[in-house]
């Protein structure tokens, strides 16, 4: 294993500083990004490269606007009118508690109704709640993807709701979802990953989603217990066994939701053992409480207790440490991480009790890092969406109709809550680089660059917005040092378009514009 | 492009490629179309072990009853199998004309029960030991063993999926999320082209653009013969046919997923989440039969689904991750009408961990078993489609 030398240096000029990496001779200057590759720090950074935001990255310095974006605050800093958009939706008007409290007597009459069209009527109103609930959440994710200027937290935010993914349209899981986001996943995206995964054991969509409202004792399901460990924390592989799952599903039982804002009614013997936040429920008559081995580590019949025991010793496990250091990597660098970059992120992330923050700042001043700025990782479609609204629409207003976005995202194979299975969307240039893939992204850059409308009003209602005429990406790539970048081949198309919107496309379509 | 003219283009490249080898060619490389059940479906519920009675014991209220038990009843195969009665204008009279044979106790040596993991290993074509890393898929060796020229490979995937991937490029389309209007226009899709043409995805790219072209034609054509009426059938059977007119033209080796089989909860039994499941795919078989038309005759179909579920239903009247699965093999040159490969008695003592099928059928011997039969592959070329492989010949084709 490399040995592994960090030490902060102040450069006289501003606060840029980098580590030695890795255990560099020791007359080797310490690696560090230089002017002509801030704006692709900048792409790699947020959802997308815009001239504001290299602007606002120039006056910082590489390492300031990497410090500013590491400590942003998770709130969301949006301007006036997107605010105003996420505050019509209905997520934003009503709580996931009231939600769950009209599911529950839309079932209550349910029950009681003879078969027939009102009763098939009444149930699809049941699920319209979740779906509408499920679809906002989307639609508030795009809307803070596009206009935050808190970038790294949103892709950060993003990061986490991928890692612990659900699957929206699954029974009642869209209903807690926006709750998901802002309480569990948003508050710790850049905190402490013990308590990014504790909440997520806590998230009513999280139980409904892997199954475990239906995990009791004497009715075991290994759903949830087994992906928390192959995919939330340890990883595939790791050590664990059969039995280690079945031990932890054991732990698990009784987490679920309740669907009713007050705990359920207990015997007196068990009335201080139940725990009710929110929705969800911790219900000690489902709970197993013998004892478990858990991870050769045995682990007394405690009730809820038992949960926190388990989170945290798969929180600290260094195979969660390797397993998370891998991912951030995949997701800022490459494909295949290195090992000693793996090794060393792993390093940060337990002598800190998992500090995410502190996690990506090795990350970012490591040398394969830096290297990756200069050839780019590619881009998943949520970034390649993102990335090409936030470049040709930054001059005009902001989109006020992200379903359009939306449902390319859907068409181009990356729609927001709806990978089905549990792992997420992969990270690898491979999984998105096929040519249907590549063609649908052709068809988008057209889209964007013609018929910008569609982002402002449905296709049905008459055009109301004037948008001014989208201006020359070229020019702008020109103007922020980009231009230069990009291979002779896709200059000759740009420069032989007949029209600006030609050249725009182009632009987008190009094989640069692939990559973050 | 005109239609007419594509259906030139696309007879006219391959017969190019072959060039005057044409008449020195045995034949056209048959038809092999593979589909991935992702999410691990139930194979209890669909190919029922009717003379068990452990079966009807521990699962109180998924089992199928035995034939003869009412009209809701398991249909009769052979000695101690039935078909789910869901299956009976689909599945069962294609094994009855000998069309289809079952593969049970099939699967993989992997035991993490994992979707993910196994999913994986399986279009890597990775055998669980010795462990060795594979990076290319199988089917990507498999064209590559068989050479380009007689061999034309395509995904009906939204992306290339890992078991097409490797050395040759497989292109993708998705076939379920096309649309009418072309938005770019060939001069632009020319010069975008261009771009491309000194990256890794110059080939990727070109074969992209004609393809989706093609496509469009296609949604065209069939907009035109359902003469203005919804067209009928769900949307997994209109992409079946698309699927099934796109191979009898121009493609003879194809992938496509169907995801959603991951039944923990209430899964039902005649009726309920898995039986519309499997009535939707066989009904989607159907309809790729009758699209392939006098093609069907050289066509093999294989579907495979990463691991079994448990032998008992779980608390929450569904099943949970489990082991050996049954594989379908059918097509018109299919040697069907019977369960094909290794079985035992269905009991609780043969029962793998006292929870599931046990795999007495290799996914890669089996594959390597059909693929010595349809491509003629000797054990040479067998083993850098699935190095290490003993192939298990079941005779299928």
């Amino acid at each position: 294993m490399v040995i592994l030398a960090h030490r902060v240096i102040y450069w006289a000029a501003g606060l840029a500083w980098a580590a030695l990496w890795p255990a560099a001779p020791a007359m080797a200057a310490p690696p560090a990004i230089g002017p002509a590759a801030l704006p692709a720090l900048v792409d790699r950074l947020t959802w997308g490269f815009t001239p504001a935001e290299f602007e606002r990255a120039r006056k910082l310095g590489a390492q300031g606007y990497i410090d500013a974006q590491l400590s942003a605050q998770a709130t969301p800093h949006l301007p006036p009118a997107i605010q105003g958009h996420i505050d019509r939706l209905t997520i934003s008007k009503q709580s996931a508690s009231a939600a769950f409290t009209k599911i529950n007597e839309y079932r209550q009459t349910l029950r009681d109704m003879p078969d027939g069209p009102e009763k098939v009527a009444l149930r699809r109103r049941m699920q319209a709640i979740a779906n509408t609930r499920g679809a906002d959440t989307a639609r508030r994710a795009t809307w803070r993807a596009l206009y935050s200027s808190n970038q790294l937290h949103e892709q950060m935010t993003w990061f986490w709701m991928n890692h612990f993914n659900m699957y929206a349209p699954k029974g009642h899981v869209g209903v807690a979802l926006a709750d998901y986001e802002d309480r569990a996943v948003r508050p710790h995206a850049l905190g402490k990953f013990h308590d990014l995964l504790a909440a997520t054991v806590r998230s009513p969509s999280m139980l409904l989603y892997l199954d475990n409202h239906y995990n009791r004792a004497g009715h075991i399901n290994e759903n949830y217990a087994r992906e928390l460990m192959e995919l939330h924390t340890l990883g595939v592989d790791s050590g664990y066994s059969q039995k280690d799952v079945q031990e932890l599903a054991r732990i698990l039982t009784g987490l679920g939701v309740n669907y009713r804002s007050t705990p359920p009614k207990m015997p007196v013997e068990l009335r201080d053992q139940v725990v009710q936040e929110g929705n969800f429920v911790f219900n000690p008559r489902f709970h197993d409480y013998g004892d478990k081995l858990f991870l050769q580590r045995k682990i007394r019949g405690a009730g809820l207790a038992e949960v926190d025991e388990a989170v945290d010793i798969l929180a600290r496990h260094p195979a969660t440490a390797r397993h998370i250091s891998r991912k951030l990597a995949q997701f800022f660098v490459a494909d295949r991480p290195s090992d000693d970059l793996v090794a060393a992120m792993a390093k940060t992330f337990q002598s800190s009790d998992g500090d995410i923050a502190a996690t990506l700042r090795t990350l970012f001043a490591s040398q394969p890092f830096i290297a990756s700025l200069d050839t780019g990782k590619f881009k998943d479609p949520m970034h390649y969406v993102y990335s090409s609204l936030r470049l040709a629409y930054a001059e005009f207003p902001p989109v006020a109709r992200v379903d359009t976005a939306n449902q390319w995202l859907n068409r181009l194979g990356q729609p927001l809550y709806r990978r089905v299975t549990p792992d997420g969307y992969p990270l690898t240039q491979s999984e998105w680089s096929g040519s249907g893939q590549l063609t649908s992204r052709f068809d988008w850059a057209r889209r964007v660059i013609v018929a910008p409308t569609r982002f402002y009003q449905a296709a049905d209602k008459e055009p109301q917005v004037h948008l001014p005429p989208i201006p020359s990406l070229p020019e702008v790539y020109k103007r922020t040092q980009r231009y230069e970048t990009l291979s002779p081949a896709t200059r000759q198309a740009i420069e032989s378009a007949r029209t600006i919107q030609d050249a725009n496309t182009y632009l987008l379509a190009s094989p640069e514009f692939m990559r973050r | 492009m005109q239609r007419r003219d594509l259906l030139k283009f696309a007879a006219t490249a391959p017969l190019a490629l072959l060039g005057t080898r044409l008449f020195a060619a045995p034949r056209e490389a048959p038809r092999l179309l593979v589909v991935f059940m992702r999410g691990a479906y139930d194979s209890n519920g669909l190919l029922i072990p009717v003379s068990s009675d452990f079966y009807y014991e521990v699962r109180p209220t998924i089992a199928i009853p035995r034939p003869g038990d009412g009209i809701d009843a398991a249909l009769p195969l052979t000695d101690g199998w039935g078909l789910h009665p869901g299956m009976r204008a689909t599945l069962a009279p294609l094994y009855k004309a000998g069309e289809l044979a079952f593969i049970p106790f099939a699967g993989t040596g992997d035991l993490s029960r994992s979707h993910f993991a196994t999913q994986n290993a399986i279009e890597l074509g990775q055998p669980a030991a010795p462990r060795k890393r594979y990076r290319t898929g199988f089917l990507n060796r498999l064209v590559e063993t068989l050479g380009r020229d007689t061999t034309r490979p395509v995904s009906f995937t939204t992306d290339v999926p890992q078991i097409c991937r490797g050395a040759l490029p497989v292109p993708n389309i998705d076939l379920a999320g096309l649309t009418g209007r072309p938005i770019l226009g060939a001069n632009r899709a020319q010069a975008i082209g261009q771009m491309y043409r000194d990256t890794e995805f110059s080939a990727a790219v070109n074969e992209g653009i004609e393809l989706s072209a093609m496509a469009r034609d296609e949604l065209e054509e069939e907009m035109r013969r359902a003469n203005g009426k919804a067209m009928p059938g769900s949307q997994l059977e209109r992409e079946a046919s698309r699927v099934g007119r796109l191979m009898a033209d121009r493609y003879n080796l194809g992938f496509i997923d169907v995801g959603g089989w991951d039944t923990h909860v209430a899964q039902g039994g005649i009726q309920g989440k898995l039986a519309g499941k499997l009535g939707q795919l066989g009904r989607a078989l159907v309809s790729y039969k009758t699209a392939m038309g006098a093609a069907w005759s050289d066509t093999t179909v294989v579907v495979i689904s990463e691991f079994g579920r448990t032998f008992r239903e779980n608390g929450s009247k569904g099943t949970d991750h489990g082991h050996g699965t049954v594989y379908w093999v059918l097509g018109g040159g299919v040697r069907g009408g019977r369960l094909a490969g290794n079985q035992v008695d269905v009991r609780r003592d043969t029962l793998h961990q006292d929870r599931d099928y046990p795999v007495l059928n290799d996914y890669r011997a089996v594959f390597a078993g059909l693929f010595a039969r349809l491509y003629g592959l000797d054990g040479r070329r067998l083993q850098e489609v699935f190095p290490g492989v003993q192939p298990q010949d079941l005779q299928l084709v």
